[in-house]
């Protein structure tokens, strides 16, 4: 029966920590490169229980990791780097194509379909805690066939 | 491509030739897209594929032509319109064939013909990828009406682009300016309506 223990205490803390309040990262993904390329874009829908700021993400595979923000003037498509991404309590704010993203630069290699590139999300509470969430981002092709 | 997108095309394309059927009547748009026909610029380029090959608009006569321009670190809206591209051509089915995708990057010094032709393969290996020298590349943007700037970001850059396709009839003329944000099945649809003999005989130039 021991081994009962650590699961009824996992789940414990799991209750705990969830009441607490954690970000959550939902379907993380990044986008595919061909050999040499540079850059490329990762997003993510990300939930905060609490009014939070992405303010700083990391990734081994890449030399600088930007929060990005997408933005249409007219026909023109511009990208800039934003300082932080506002996470509102509560609201499950989705970086995705035609909006923010987080780009990856100066990559140390190709990302191929079904690796996995690590991300480092750095998120600070409107009281000034910070929190840092691992994930690994799966790779989905430069192209997303229709099915 | 699941059974509702391939019905939706089936719907539009029909609608498009009924509407192409009943001749030169002023009833409202025949495109989904922006219709450009007779439009003074995006009249040819000059340009070098990946093998070094010059190639100019005028090489794809009897084809629908599509042109992007765009940049390969580009996360968003040029892999989403790649992707789109790649899509029309499987919704127009045989017709496809029939459409020439072109991808001209603004940022040569980063795409090299390796690059690119790696890049526009990995959405379809009938994109053409072209390129040239910076100044010609300034100079092709301005003929075709296309903005683009250099940003700095980072220890990097990226580039603020005009997001707009053009669609060519299989005369070589400039007919329609598509939004990035059009769905493959309209701009598909555009392009079967471009396809037709009959899209042509009216506006021929005086």
């Amino acid at each position: 029966m021991m081994f009962r223990l650590p699961a009824a205490l996992a789940v414990l803390l799991f209750t705990v920590s969830a009441a607490h309040g954690e970000v959550r990262i939902a379907d993380p993904w990044v986008r595919a490169t061909v050999a040499r390329q540079k850059a490329t874009g990762a997003f993510m829908k990300i939930t905060s229980p609490v009014d939070a700021r992405l303010v700083e993400v990391r990734s081994a595979l890449a030399g600088e990791a930007e929060i990005h923000e997408m933005t249409m003037d007219g026909d023109r498509m511009k990208m800039r780097a934003i300082s932080s991404l506002p996470l509102p309590a509560g609201a499950t704010v989705e970086l995705k194509p035609g909006g923010h993203h987080i780009m990856l630069l100066n990559l140390s290699a190709q990302i191929k379909e079904n690796d996995t590139a690590p991300l480092s999300l750095i998120v600070e509470t409107a009281n000034g805690e910070r929190e840092t969430i691992n994930i690994d981002a799966p790779a989905r092709p430069l192209q997303k066939r229709g099915r | 491509m699941n059974a509702g997108k391939r019905a939706l095309l089936r719907v539009l394309l029909v609608l498009g030739s009924l509407s192409f059927a009943g001749g030169c009547g002023g009833d409202g748009p025949r495109f989904h897209s922006a219709d450009i026909s007779g439009a003074n610029y995006g009249r040819d380029f000059e340009l070098l594929d990946p093998d070094g090959k010059v190639r100019r608009l005028a090489d794809f006569r009897g084809k629908a032509v599509m042109v992007f321009f765009g940049f390969i670190q580009c996360p968003d809206v040029c892999p989403t319109t790649l992707g789109r591209a790649a899509e029309m051509r499987r919704l127009l089915g045989v017709d496809g064939k029939r459409l020439q995708i072109i991808f001209i990057t603004l940022d040569p010094g980063r795409d090299s013909p390796e690059i690119l032709r790696a890049y526009t393969a990995a959405f379809d290996a009938d994109i053409l990828g072209l390129y040239t020298t910076p100044e010609k590349t300034l100079e092709t943007a301005r003929a075709f009406r296309i903005y683009y700037r250099k940003v700095p970001t980072g220890s990097s850059y990226t580039i603020d682009h005009s997001a707009i396709s053009y669609l060519y009839d299989p005369e070589g003329r400039l007919r329609l300016a598509v939004s990035h944000q059009s769905p493959s099945a309209a701009v598909a649809a555009d392009v079967a309506a471009l396809l037709q003999p009959s899209s042509t005989t009216d506006k021929e130039t005086r």
